[in-house]
Formats: structure tokens, C-alpha cells, sequence
């Protein structure tokens, strides 16, 4: 397949820019930036779930972690070029110390689960009870269930008067999503990638490879939180606020649901999992005749039950069907549906 | 001494609502190895179940002990024959189809009930020891509670149907191979855990001022508490609902509510990491 990298990559240049340049007209550019921020955190947790097998049901700890340290630290240094950097690496080391206590315990599955579940809910907790004046980092009020509002958005580094906001906002996001993307897809081609999706098909065979199966997850988990973590800093540029409600367990649903939606295993489905159900939750938000988490409830039970795989590995096999050009019937013995997926899906 | 039996009830309180907040997760769980992340919603459908049948002229204890578990019964026997039923052995999946039906039944209350907090007055008064003041209804729960657990003790010990059960929970195969239908009895168990589920929201209606997503403040709680209990049913529930209500209440008084609920959490994950196969994975192997 090494062939056929370089043409898939082109046509999502090409397409990425089409979209970028089109977008617009349709919707406005408010609307946009907030998908393509949900876009990468789709993105996020679909590296880690869908290549590295580690369902991760706090990813919104990483998003909100994110958010909130760029919000302290922008306050505290009144620009926003090294909040952004520190906003990535917070996530990523807090993952790493929670990815070497649960890795290196050999947790997997469910318990795994619990515990990212657990720690999202311990932050949720624990922001929303810092409302007194004596929780202060740095000048920043950690403001406690009213969130932090006010602070410096983001700026052309080294310029903290030039603001970037609206249409701009929108641009660097897009830019920054299809960074993110490319640097997904370049992940996964190394060999790191590719033992990381060794890991998911089979631990212990691979472990018996010879490869450190545990430091490998804890890596692969904290690039995730870092992808999370910038998404989260990005929000907090588009919001103006950052609050507690980051950090809560329908976040996290939601995250979850755009992966399964859009499709696992695929690094593409996530993000338009993520943009599409947003944006359907921003139609329905117009609406008052049918509640909206009643549809995202229905959405996620008919997907589990009909389409395991998502919409993107549904829709490449179907046109794989109809083109016909390599018809051929995927392997046969994958352990679960769930977990099956294409390297360059 | 007043403040210590004022402490004692109230830890004897919070162990006592974790294994009733815990039971139905914990039959469904343990016996069809499927995670209802709906239970939650399970008990804020049998609060509201509760609060329904009282405005309409019901007796509190019958709308609590009786209508609220029926209906969540039967709404969670619906669940399992449109959904569940095809999942079984797909743990990842069963949690997440279960996640969109907790979704579904939020959407659904909110729709009939509406965004507003409904609630009913405490049926039991409370009574003054020393300078402090205890609620009455305490006892109640710590009551039903210990009824609880006694009964499904000697209903899974003692009973045929129990026999059954415990046995298409180790082999289901077995079981099937000696004629019992493990569909029949997954279903069965699936509405015995709902109208837990129901049982619970109903008792700890009157507590808390009921909204369409009070559920979430429950699930999490539950779900640490089963997994954290291991594969033995009764005892594993009762050995960390005990750890998990004392560490919670301890620091409660220590220090504020939110540290003891941040406590629990802490020592949750703690425990799994030192203990991955939960309590009775450990000790009391082969128990109940």
C-alpha cells in the first residue's frame, strides 16, 4: 500500500483546503472555529482508541486541563505564546504520570475506563469548589463554578497588542487542525505507530516481541492528552471563558460518541464525527420541540447496534464496493469490530 | 459523645446509601457482566416514578417500596429485549449503547417533567440528640438497606431460583446445557437490577431535589463501588461500600463535604491500582 500514501495525502490537502476556503459561505466562522476545535479533540481521543486500543472515558480532563492552564497562565504573563506551549504540555505530562500509574499496573478495559473517569470527575470536583478568594495561582481567581473569565487571548507571537480573533481564529484553527492531522498520519507510519497498533490488535503477543508495551501506552496516551490539551486551549481563545463544565462527564460522552460515530480506527472519522454531530447540536440548540440530548441519546444507540464501525469505514467499503476496483474481503479474524481499523484509513 | 453518635449514624448513612445506590449496578454487573451506565437515569426515573405516584394520592411507602421498582422494572426489562440483548459479551459496547440510552432517558424527563426541580417532603421527622439534630429518615435508609442485602443473601443462597442464578453466573453454558435458558434469566436478572435501580432513586427521592440529569451524581459513585467490590456479589459490595463510606465520611468531617467526596475518588483509584480485580478478588475469595 507504501504506494498509495503520497496520492491519499495530496487529495486531503486538496480537499482540507477546499473545505477551508468554503466553509465560510455556509457557515459562519464562529460556528466553524468551534468544530474544527472539537474536530481535533475528536481527533485525540481517536488516536489513542481507535490506533493505541486505550479507552480513555476522561478525555475531557485533558480538554479542560488544557483550556485551563492557557487561561492561568495568560493572565499571569499577559500574552499567549507560551501559555499555548505550556497549555500542550501540562496535559501531556498529567497523562503521563496518570498513563505509568495505570499502564504499569497492567489495568486494561474496564478499569481503565473507571479510573479516567474517576480523575476527570476528581478535577471536575475540585475546580468547581475553588469559588474562594484563597485558591489563586499566580493573579489568576480560579473563580470556582463561575470559571475564569478575562483573559489575554491569542496573539501574533511576540506582539501581545495584535490579537488574533474571528476570521483569523478560524484560519490558525483550520492550520492547526491539519497540522495536527499530518502529524497523526506521519505517527502512525513510524514504526511507533505501527507497534502502537500492534498493541491494540494483540498485547500480549507484542509485549513477547520484546517491545515495552507499557511505556509505549503511556507515550501514545500522552501525545493524546497533548492533541487534547492544545483543542482545550484553542476553546479557551474561542470562548473567552473557561469553565468547570470542560471538565464534566458529558463532555466526555460526547467525545466518545464522535469516535464511534464518525468511525474508529480511522484518523478522518473522529474529526467529522466531531464537526457533524457539533453541528447538529448546534441546529437542533434552535429548535425546542425535541429535546437535544434525547437525539444524541438515539444517535449513539442506533450506531452502536447498526453501524459498530462508523460512518467513515462505511462509507470507504461502500464505495470500495461500487467502484470495485479492490473488492477484496477484509481479514476475516479481528477479535472485535470495535477495534478494527485501518492503518491509512 | 453526642457528636460521636451523630458521626457513628452518619457513617453507618453513607455506607448504607452506597449499597443501595450500588445494588442494581452490582446484580446486573455481576451476574451478566454488562456495565449499565443508565443506572443513573434507572434511579431518577423511580424518584420521579415515586413523586408522580405521590401527587396522585398514593401512600409514600407503597409508591416507594412498590410502584417505583415495578415501573423501573419494566422499563428496564423494555431496555434489555430492544438493546441490551444483542450486546451481550461486548462489554465496551454494552457501556457505551447503555451511555446513549442514559442520554435518551435525560432527553426524555426533560421533555415531560421539564428543566425544574421537583421533590417531596421527607416522610420520617427528625429527633434532637444533645445540641445536634438527626434526620430521622437516616434510619430508614440504613433499614432498607440492611433488608436489602439479608434478602438478596438468602434469596441467592437458600432458593432454587438463586441456585440458578449463581450458576449461569459461573457457566452459562452449563446452565444452558442443562436446560435453563440463560436469555430468560439475563432478562430476568436485567429487570431485578432495574427495579433495584428504581428502588434506590425512589428511597433517596426525598432527599435531594429531583432534575432530569440528577442521575449523574449517582453513576459514578455506583460504578466505582461495583468495580472496586470485585466479582463476589454481596461481599464485595458491603466490604467497599463500607471502605468507601467511612474514608468519604471521615473527611467529610475533617475537612468539608467536597474533600470527602474527592477523598472517595482518590482512595478509589488507589484501590484499583493496588487491586485491580477489586476487593474480593483478593480476600474473601468464593464468597457471595
Amino acid at each position: 500500500m507504501s504506494s498509495s500514501w503520497g496520492k491519499q495525502d495530496v487529495a486531503a490537502i486538496i480537499v482540507a483546503l477546499v473545505l477551508m476556503w468554503s466553509m465560510p459561505s455556509l457557515i459562519s466562522t464562529y460556528t466553524l472555529t468551534v468544530l474544527i476545535i472539537y474536530g481535533m479533540l475528536g481527533l485525540s481521543l481517536g488516536l489513542i482508541w481507535g490506533f493505541g486500543g486505550i479507552l480513555c472515558f476522561g478525555q475531557a480532563a485533558f480538554f479542560g486541563l488544557g483550556a485551563y492552564t492557557y487561561a492561568i497562565a495568560a493572565i499571569n504573563m499577559g500574552e499567549s505564546t507560551i501559555p499555548m506551549f505550556l497549555a500542550v504540555i501540562v496535559p501531556a505530562l498529567f497523562a503521563a504520570f496518570l498513563g505509568v500509574m495505570m499502564f504499569y499496573g497492567r489495568l486494561t478495559d474496564v478499569y481503565l475506563g473507571v479510573i479516567t473517569l474517576v480523575v476527570t470527575l476528581i478535577l471536575f470536583k475540585f475546580v468547581n469548589s475553588t469559588a474562594g478568594p484563597q485558591y489563586v495561582i499566580g493573579e489568576a481567581r480560579l473563580g470556582g463554578f463561575n470559571g475564569i473569565p478575562g483573559f489575554h487571548t491569542l496573539n501574533i507571537p511576540g506582539q501581545p497588542e495584535a490579537y488574533i480573533w474571528g476570521d483569523a481564529l478560524y484560519y490558525v484553527c483550520a492550520a492547526a487542525l491539519l497540522f495536527l492531522y499530518f502529524f497523526v498520519t506521519w505517527l502512525l507510519r513510524t514504526s511507533f505507530g505501527r507497534i502502537a497498533v500492534g498493541i491494540r490488535e494483540n498485547e500480549t503477543r507484542v509485549s513477547l516481541m520484546g517491545y515495552d508495551v507499557r511505556a509505549r501506552k503511556t507515550i501514545l496516551f500522552s501525545i493524546g492528552a497533548a492533541i487534547a490539551g492544545l483543542a482545550g486551549a484553542f476553546f479557551a481563545n474561542w470562548s473567552e471563558i473557561v469553565t468547570p463544565g470542560l471538565f464534566s462527564l458529558g463532555q466526555s460522552a460526547e467525545i466518545i460518541i464522535w469516535c464511534i460515530v464518525g468511525g474508529l480506527g480511522t484518523r478522518f472519522g473522529p474529526i467529522i464525527g466531531a464537526a457533524s454531530l457539533a453541528y447538529l447540536k448546534f441546529l437542533l440548540g434552535q429548535q425546542s420541540l425535541i429535546d437535544n440530548t434525547l437525539i444524541t441519546g438515539i444517535i449513539l444507540v442506533l450506531f452502536v447496534l447498526f453501524l459498530p464501525k462508523g460512518i467513515v469505514p462505511a462509507v470507504s467499503s461502500l464505495l470500495k464496493i461500487s467502484f470495485g476496483r479492490r473488492a477484496i474481503r477484509k481479514f476475516g479474524n479481528r477479535r472485535t469490530s470495535r477495534r478494527v481499523g485501518k492503518i491509512n484509513g | 459523645m453526642d457528636l460521636s453518635f451523630v458521626i457513628l449514624v452518619e457513617i453507618f448513612y453513607a455506607i448504607a446509601s452506597l449499597a443501595l445506590i450500588s445494588a442494581g449496578l452490582a446484580v446486573v454487573f455481576g451476574m451478566m457482566k454488562v456495565i449499565n451506565l443508565a443506572h443513573g437515569e434507572f434511579m431518577m426515573m423511580g424518584g420521579y416514578a415515586t413523586i408522580t405516584a405521590v401527587n396522585l394520592g398514593i401512600n409514600v411507602f407503597v409508591a416507594m417500596l412498590i410502584v417505583a421498582p415495578l415501573i423501573v422494572g419494566v422499563i428496564g426489562l423494555v431496555v434489555e429485549r430492544l438493546v441490551i440483548r444483542h450486546l451481550y459479551g461486548r462489554l465496551v459496547d454494552t457501556m457505551l449503547a447503555t451511555w446513549g440510552l442514559s442520554l435518551f432517558f435525560i432527553g426524555m424527563a426533560t421533555m415531560i417533567f421539564g428543566n425544574t426541580t421537583t421533590s417531596i417532603t421527607t416522610p420520617i421527622t427528625g429527633f434532637a440528640v444533645g445540641n445536634y439534630q438527626i434526620n430521622g429518615y437516616n434510619f430508614f435508609i440504613i433499614f432498607v438497606s440492611v433488608a436489602l442485602m439479608i434478602s438478596m443473601y438468602v434469596l441467592l443462597k437458600t432458593t432454587r431460583l438463586g441456585l440458578i442464578a449463581r450458576g449461569t453466573m459461573q457457566r452459562s453454558d452449563i446452565a444452558a446445557a442443562l436446560g435453563y435458558s440463560p436469555d430468560r434469566i439475563y432478562m430476568a436478572t436485567f429487570f431485578c437490577g432495574s427495579a433495584l435501580s428504581g428502588l434506590a432513586g425512589a428511597i433517596l427521592a426525598p432527599l435531594v431535589g429531583l432534575v432530569p440529569t440528577s442521575g449523574g451524581a449517582y453513576i459514578a459513585k455506583a460504578f466505582i463501588t461495583v468495580i472496586a467490590g470485585g466479582p463476589s456479589l454481596i461481599t464485595g459490595l458491603i466490604s467497599s461500600s463500607g471502605l468507601f463510606g467511612v474514608v468519604n465520611q471521615i473527611f467529610t468531617f475533617g475537612i468539608s463535604p467536597v474533600f470527602g467526596e474527592m477523598a472517595l475518588l482518590v482512595i478509589a483509584v488507589l484501590l484499583l491500582r493496588l487491586l485491580p480485580e477489586g476487593v474480593t478478588g483478593k480476600f474473601f475469595k468464593g464468597k457471595m
